[in-house]
């Protein structure tokens, strides 16, 4: 399967198959158009009428790039079959291990944000926080169910984790004095909303959690207009000189100042560009997720802006790159030579398998969006899962699992979307959330130019 | 003349053998929460 598109004024070519990436002049990327159609003879001769008026492309160039793209094909580099389904069909019988676990230590928050898809941090339920007793049989239960996987990783979520912050540092002592006894390594996260971070937080962060995840929707009048506290406050004020002095003396480690846009803010760029200009580095922006009859929801409308502002910030980034004050944008990552095998992108996120949520009481569920949705309950971290069916059914949820991805070209690099999102918008795991998905294509289609661009300029 | 230029990329075919250890990060723990992409998780098997 090959994807072609013009993007800030390169050609891109996409095997999907091989996962190769050409960038070609006009004459190729028509040939290549054209290649599966029409005969040699057919292609010379079109090509010679439509560049008539270019002196370079002659009959000779033209059979030489047919014989380039020719030769491609024959590498496995460029219309690449697609041998990989009955890999993703194997997937039903593989065993899983549980590598990942978000562990609910809080549900509560001290932030009422109306947008936020965890219901102020209650999930659609009571308010509550997690026992050291339950944080530290959670742990247990990864470190039991992980088979020989070395690298753990525990996600510190909420509602707002700070509002349990002892023991998250007691839970982080106890997983570090299991990880020589049983050869692991874990990597924590934090996802807070700073309202709470302080120096002993920023010192303990810093020293223990792998990445910190930062939460700020950009500019103060987006940010304080839906972040605001149970007096109706925002919070922006509050939290950016905290967030400011955690990243500064983070010493390189990673972090994501992330935000959320809606339908107030479909130009995100600018707040992106805000979280740039107040100094981070290393941001990441997500569109909201909640039901279409909120007002915070994207609208149809706002897709084309969207999509545009995708463009923007691509092109941006390339700028403030050759300027010297460059940033990372989460979903424009993308390693061409060192990123995941075929296996990882048939198969996914690891939701309900690899990955769960823990709740404050011990429930496991495929993972933080499904928490509060009872049919999706897996079981909890003293049995382990026993709703198998559910588990099977999110083990052969994967880039071959639905219909509608069988001719999308972007299926391994979304593995066929986020099971959350498409019951959201479907009704099932196995249904698919277009919009996200047109925002996602647009989003690798970006990542793929910029390497286009760094490419040239190297 | 050039008129096609290919980037260095991992070749997913070959990927077939050796891939599959699951070292790498679940998709969406770190940062982004809502959605699911597996391109911009780096491999973390030291044979690839």
């Amino acid at each position: 399967m090959v994807h072609q598109y013009r993007l800030n004024g390169y050609n891109i070519v996409l095997d999907t198959c091989s996962g190769s990436v050409h960038v070609v002049d006009d004459a190729a990327y028509d040939i290549i158009a054209l290649y599966k159609e029409r005969s040699e003879d057919e292609i010379v001769s079109e090509l010679l009428q439509k560049y008539r008026d270019c002196p370079d492309v002659t009959e000779e160039e033209l059979r030489g790039c047919i014989a380039d793209v020719r030769e491609l094909e024959a590498a496995k580099k460029l219309f690449t079959p697609d041998t990989f389904e009955p890999l993703a069909f194997d997937f039903k019988n593989r065993s899983t291990v549980v590598k990942a676990l978000c562990l609910h230590v809080a549900h509560t928050c001290n932030l009422n944000c109306s947008y936020c898809f965890a219901s102020q941090g209650k999930y659609h339920g009571d308010r509550a926080l997690m026992s050291y007793e339950v944080g530290k049989q959670a742990l247990d239960f990864l470190i039991e169910n992980s088979g020989t996987r070395v690298n753990l990783e525990v996600d510190f979520f909420g509602g707002e984790p700070l509002m349990n912050w002892d023991v998250v540092k007691k839970l982080v002592a106890y997983a570090r004095t299991q990880e020589k006894t049983h050869n692991k390594k874990f990597r924590f996260t934090l996802t807070t909303n700073g309202m709470l971070l302080d120096d002993d937080v920023i010192e303990f962060a810093n020293r223990e959690m792998y990445n910190v995840v930062l939460s700020l929707d950009g500019r103060k009048e987006i940010h304080d207009r839906l972040r605001v506290d149970y007096a109706g406050n925002g919070s922006y004020d509050r939290i950016v000189p905290k967030f400011k002095k955690l990243v500064d003396s983070r010493g390189g480690k990673g972090y994501y100042i992330r935000g959320t846009f809606t339908h107030a803010n479909p130009d995100f760029t600018k707040d992106v560009f805000h979280m740039a200009d107040l100094g981070f580095d290393q941001l990441s922006m997500e569109p909201v997720v909640c039901a279409p009859s909120d007002p915070a929801a994207l609208t149809k409308e706002d897709l084309p802006v969207v999509l545009e502002q995708y463009e923007i910030l691509a092109k941006e980034m390339l700028k403030r790159e050759k300027e010297g004050r460059g940033f990372t944008f989460y979903h424009y990552m993308i390693d061409l030579t060192g990123g995941p095998c075929i296996y990882k992108r048939i198969s996914g996120c690891g939701s309900g398998t690899e990955y769960m949520a823990v709740t404050p009481w011990g429930d496991l569920y495929p993972c933080h969006q499904f928490v509060g949705e009872e049919a999706y309950k897996l079981g909890d971290i003293w049995h382990g899962v026993v709703n198998t069916a559910v588990r099977d059914e999110f083990k052969t949820c994967n880039a071959y699992a639905r219909p509608e991805c069988a001719d999308c070209w972007a299926k391994l690099y979304c593995s066929g979307g986020c099971a959350a999102n498409a019951y959201h918008a479907s009704g099932s795991i196995r249904g698919v959330y277009e919009y996200g998905c047109e925002l996602f294509r647009k989003r690798i289609e970006c990542a793929i130019m910029i390497k286009a661009a760094q490419a040239e300029q190297a | 003349m050039k008129h096609i230029k290919t980037l260095e990329t991992r070749d997913l075919n070959k990927s077939v053998k050796t891939g599959g250890c699951g070292e790498c990060q679940t998709s969406c723990q770190s940062a982004c929460k809502t959605s699911c992409g597996v391109a911009n998780q780096p491999c973390e098997n030291p044979n690839k």
